[in-house]
């Protein structure tokens, strides 16, 4: 079948397609020439709900293969959902849904009505509208933590804390109709104004044909479970020529570096004794690769980034007894991907730091809603039952108290009743081994993030707002409050590792900077592609940079842009500028005091020049390196895994969205009648020409010759 | 579900052209085969056109706005003329080619210089009908119509009367100019390039379906009346067949099939 699509003009020369490409352009359209854009418009700035699986459930949306359409209804108070639930003659409906309105209730409604709801357009609500929306569930990663029924019962399932209390887990919710969100606020006018052309009858009685209708598309390969999915595509690749996967785990990397460069060809000796400190990368939300985590994963780890580069600028590291290890863990919202990896590869020698070799954990969550000066310390109090631990645990606490002590916008408090710990990294690595780690949090019972991991975790959210009439560039710069107190924050979290290292000398000129801190934010929330992400980053990596902000979804493919950013910002503030050249930071093993495995360099793109013609590229050379993401149940084909994650994400083949105008079943019928009329008619008076065509055409010089 | 609008637009456009087919050519091999090679001759002339259009694209850049329309017209015109180029090229064609048949095999009588005009006609027709229908007809199955940008609803059937109209026109041109050919009447070539070049370009000059379509299908029925004279039908012949009175004439004018 032939399709116009996109086409630059008509067939050339086809005088037929020239009469209608005519009559397109004199009618003045768009300057479209092709008929299917005088049917549909396409809306481009969308994102789906996708279907995710894992070891027991599908998660997500889908549409039918060839897409879902329905007339389009604008809900914009509860009151609407009467036409499209019950009253509305035109079913199914698409419905056009107010962002506010995007609740546990509603879905519920929606839900119960299939036969009527071909699909749901989600707009984005406007700021501050919602009080607060969070579709994770209210108890994240339960099950994949320290605690089970069989291991601190009196803790599972957050029976003494809920700590996402406003969680409506809407995201982890299957939905047999597609969900698309409308990121564009004109293509959500255009959508509306079709409708009220169209679909708004008068008085409120059935309104007349044709209608405005919304088709979306978004059909998924996977069904099921992770077991069923990845069997599939494993039956696939292994017998077909052409396998049609159908679906990915989700994985990415980790991104960590040392405070002293260890030899990464080797393992650790078991006397090296390693400070962590770790992060988490990624947030999620409803939708598809629309995570800005600002609070639930930005704040902490560019907290983590600013920390680093404090503790980098101490005059002492490299006589420190015990080492710094910065990890900033991918995948955790999803079950703890990164951090069970991670710990399985130090359990299996995978990886040159060792369990043994941890002296202590210190994790940041979420840190950017303090609502006083309080930072709460989460310990895990199963662990505390061994009397070694929990004496050590004491120590870790001390010491952080004191080196908060220095620093008066933040004060370090302990919780006042053991509680459990919330959603960290720090579980996965208590579940392999006693060690004493801490959780720093803005919050003591739930959180204060009222939109954990939804699409309105913003900037906004954590208060990083800029005074309008400014560049980006005065943007990039401009010191915020949040910004401040996120340095706040960073110079405790320097101090005290330096003190877990065992440092004493300098521990209050280790100060971190408020604007690293802004830059960070900005670019991370507000927009990615600044002067700054630009001259950090890999000349190859710059289109990864948008004008918008970085989602932080784990992703399929991988690495990501946040993993790539937060390398490379790590690198730069962490790491040393060399004077070596392109190739020799591209092979430095035959530049002498040089080594790979010590180090990693990375060739930048550098800052302008001060005339701004070109750029200054240099070699940096830090020790940031990459490590695997991916669960480790898929590595052991375990896809049924209780133990270790087990999400996957479904493939697609279309994602895509358009409106475009419906005829009423009357005129298709009256087309239909009037061809076969016509058919039958013709087929009739030929037949009878062509009986009598000797009596009708006389040829006279050539008789009997015509016969027609 | 549109399926109903896709069937319907097709009856419509082709319903004619197939009918013709399946009583006047299905039925002989010979026929089968020149409207084929009609139908390639107007492939032929299409690519031709778009040869020249793809240069003059080349040569002008691209360039939108008002130079973009008078490159559609000079397009138009264009294509025309090498369509009715390629009509006299068949004509040229057949011409010799029936002179060959009569060589090889004496005793069949070869086809008529008439009744290869009309197969031509039709070749030419369905060919080009197809060209400029197809691709609004794969669009007419859904699940949008047209009209979100203002259209008019009626867009579908529209096509599909114009692709009608054209098919028929084709069909008359092509008996009209093979006479006009045999004749050695310039005049009548001439007529049907203008009123092909007519056809095509009134409808540049309106975005009024309406206007077009009933333009279109006065000058069907004035070609329409011509070739049916050209052909060797009258009002006389036309009265005894509506009349049934065709016995008699039998008796004097011996059935040949």
């Amino acid at each position: 079948m032939a399709t116009a699509r996109g086409g630059s003009g008509p067939d050339p020369g086809s005088r037929g397609l020239l009469l209608l490409s005519f009559s397109v352009v004199l009618a003045g359209l768009c300057g479209g020439n092709s008929v299917e854009r005088k049917i549909y418009i396409p809306l481009n700035k969308t994102a789906p709900c996708v279907r995710l699986l894992n070891a027991t459930h599908q998660i997500g949306c889908q549409s039918s293969i060839s897409g879902d359409t329905g007339v389009i209804h604008v809900v914009e108070k509860e009151d609407d959902l009467k036409w499209v639930l019950t009253d509305g003659p035109n079913p199914p409906y698409m419905v056009l849904l107010e962002g506010k309105l995007f609740t546990r209730d509603i879905m519920e409604k929606l839900k119960g009505e299939t036969s009527r709801i071909a699909g749901l357009a989600v707009t984005l609500a406007k700021p501050n509208s919602t009080s607060s929306f969070s579709p994770s569930v209210q108890c994240p990663n339960d099950g994949f933590g320290i605690y089970s029924n069989s291991y601190g019962p009196e803790f599972a399932h957050c029976k003494k804390t809920l700590w996402n209390e406003l969680g409506n887990g809407l995201a982890y919710d299957d939905f047999s109709f597609p969900i698309f969100l409308l990121e564009d606020e004109n293509e959500t006018k255009v959508i509306k104004q079709c409708y009220q052309d169209h679909n708004l009858g008068q008085n409120g009685s059935a309104p007349s044909f044709p209608l405005c209708a919304m088709q979306l598309f978004s059909h998924m390969h996977a069904v099921i479970s992770t077991a069923t999915c990845m069997r599939r595509s494993f039956i696939q690749s292994t017998f077909s020529i052409n396998p049609e996967i159908v679906c990915d785990p989700l994985s990415d990397y980790n991104v960590w570096s040392m405070l002293k460069p260890i030899n990464t060809s080797g393992g650790l000796e078991p006397d090296v004794r390693v400070v962590v400190a770790a992060t988490r990368l990624d947030s999620r939300s409803f939708f598809w690769n629309v995570a800005p985590g600002a609070e639930s994963a930005v704040a902490s780890f560019v907290t983590q980034l600013a920390a680093a580069e404090a503790l980098h600028k101490a005059p002492d590291v490299t006589t420190l007894p015990r080492n710094v290890m910065f990890v900033f863990f991918q995948g955790e919202t999803f079950d703890y991907i990164g951090s069970s990896r991670m710990v399985y590869d130090m359990e299996n020698g995978k990886f040159p730091v060792r369990l043994e070799n941890i002296d202590s954990f210190v994790e940041l969550g979420q840190v950017a809603l303090r609502t006083s000066l309080e930072l709460w310390m989460h310990t895990d109090p199963m662990s505390q039952k061994n009397e070694s631990v929990k004496n050590q645990v004491e120590d870790l606490l001390v010491t952080l108290e004191q080196s908060g002590a220095d620093t008066p916008q933040v004060v370090l408090s302990r919780l006042v009743q053991s509680q459990a710990l919330p959603p960290s990294s720090l579980q996965r690595f208590l579940r392999a081994r006693n060690i004493s780690g801490v959780v720093l949090a803005d919050h003591s019972g739930s959180f204060h993030n009222r939109y954990y991991q939804s699409i309105y975790d913003t900037a906004e959210n954590i208060n990083v707002t800029y005074p309008e009439s400014q560049s980006p560039e005065e943007d990039l710069n401009f010191v915020t409050d949040t910004a401040k107190a996120l340095a706040d924050v960073a110079t405790v979290l320097a101090r005290a590792l330096y003190k877990l290292a065992g440092g004493t000398n300098f521990n209050n000129s280790i100060q971190a900077d408020p604007q690293t801190v802004t830059r960070l934010l900005y670019g991370f929330l507000v927009r990615a592609n600044n002067s700054w992400f630009q001259s950090i980053l890999r000349h190859d990596l710059r289109s990864y940079l948008d004008d918008g902000p970085l989602q932080h979804y784990i992703a399929v493919s991988s690495p990501t842009n946040t993993t790539y950013v937060v390398q490379y910002a790590l690198a730069n503030l962490t790491g040393k500028v060399t004077n070596l050249t392109q190739e020799q930071c591209q092979d430095p093993s035959k530049v002498p005091n040089e080594s790979k495995d010590l180090y990693e360099y990375s060739w930048v793109q550098g800052p302008w020049n001060s005339n701004k013609t070109e750029r200054l590229p240099r070699c940096v050379r830090s020790t940031v390196r990459l490590a695997r993401a991916l669960s480790p149940a898929f590595e052991l084909s375990q896809w049924s895994s209780t133990e270790y994650s087990t999400w996957a994400e479904s493939r697609w083949k279309d994602i895509q969205a358009r409106i475009f105008l419906i005829a009423s079943k009357e005129l298709e019928f009256i087309t239909l009648i009037v061809g076969f009329s016509i058919l039958v008619f013709s087929l009739i008076v030929t037949y009878c020409i062509n009986a009598k065509a000797d009596v009708l055409f006389v040829a006279p010089r050539e008789p009997g010759a015509v016969s027609y | 579900m549109t399926a109903p609008v896709f069937f319907g637009c097709a009856f419509i456009a082709f319903g004619p052209a197939l009918a013709l087919y399946l009583f006047t050519i299905a039925t002989d091999p010979l026929r089968v085969i020149f409207l084929i090679a009609g139908a390639f001759f107007w492939l032929v002339s299409l690519l031709l056109s778009s040869v020249f259009w793809f240069l003059v694209r080349v040569i002008t850049d691209n360039r939108d706005g008002p130079v973009q329309n008078y490159l559609l017209i000079f397009g138009v015109l264009l294509s025309v003329c090498i369509q009715e180029l390629f009509r006299l090229a068949y004509y040229r064609l057949l011409k010799k080619a029936s002179e060959g048949l009569k060589s090889i095999n004496p005793e069949e009588t070869a086809p008529s210089m008439r009744l290869l005009a009309y197969v031509s006609g039709l070749g030419f027709g369905i060919m080009s009908g197809v060209f400029s229908f197809v691709n609004t007809l794969s669009n007419a199955l859904g699940p949008g119509t047209v009209g979100i940008h203002g259209d008019s609803p009626q867009f579908f059937l529209n096509s599909a009367f114009m692709t009608l109209v054209i098919i028929m026109l084709h069909v008359f041109w092509g008996i009209v100019f093979f006479d006009g050919c045999e004749k050695n009447k310039w005049y009548i070539l001439l007529t049907v390039l203008l009123t092909h070049l007519l056809v095509s370009t009134q409808t540049l000059l309106s975005p009024h379906y309406e206007v077009n379509l009933v333009t279109a299908y006065i000058i069907m029925v004035l070609m329409g009346i011509w070739a049916f004279c050209v052909a060797g039908g009258s009002r006389r012949s036309l009265k005894l067949c509506l009349l049934c009175q065709d016995k008699d004439f039998l008796l004097y004018n011996q059935r040949s099939r």
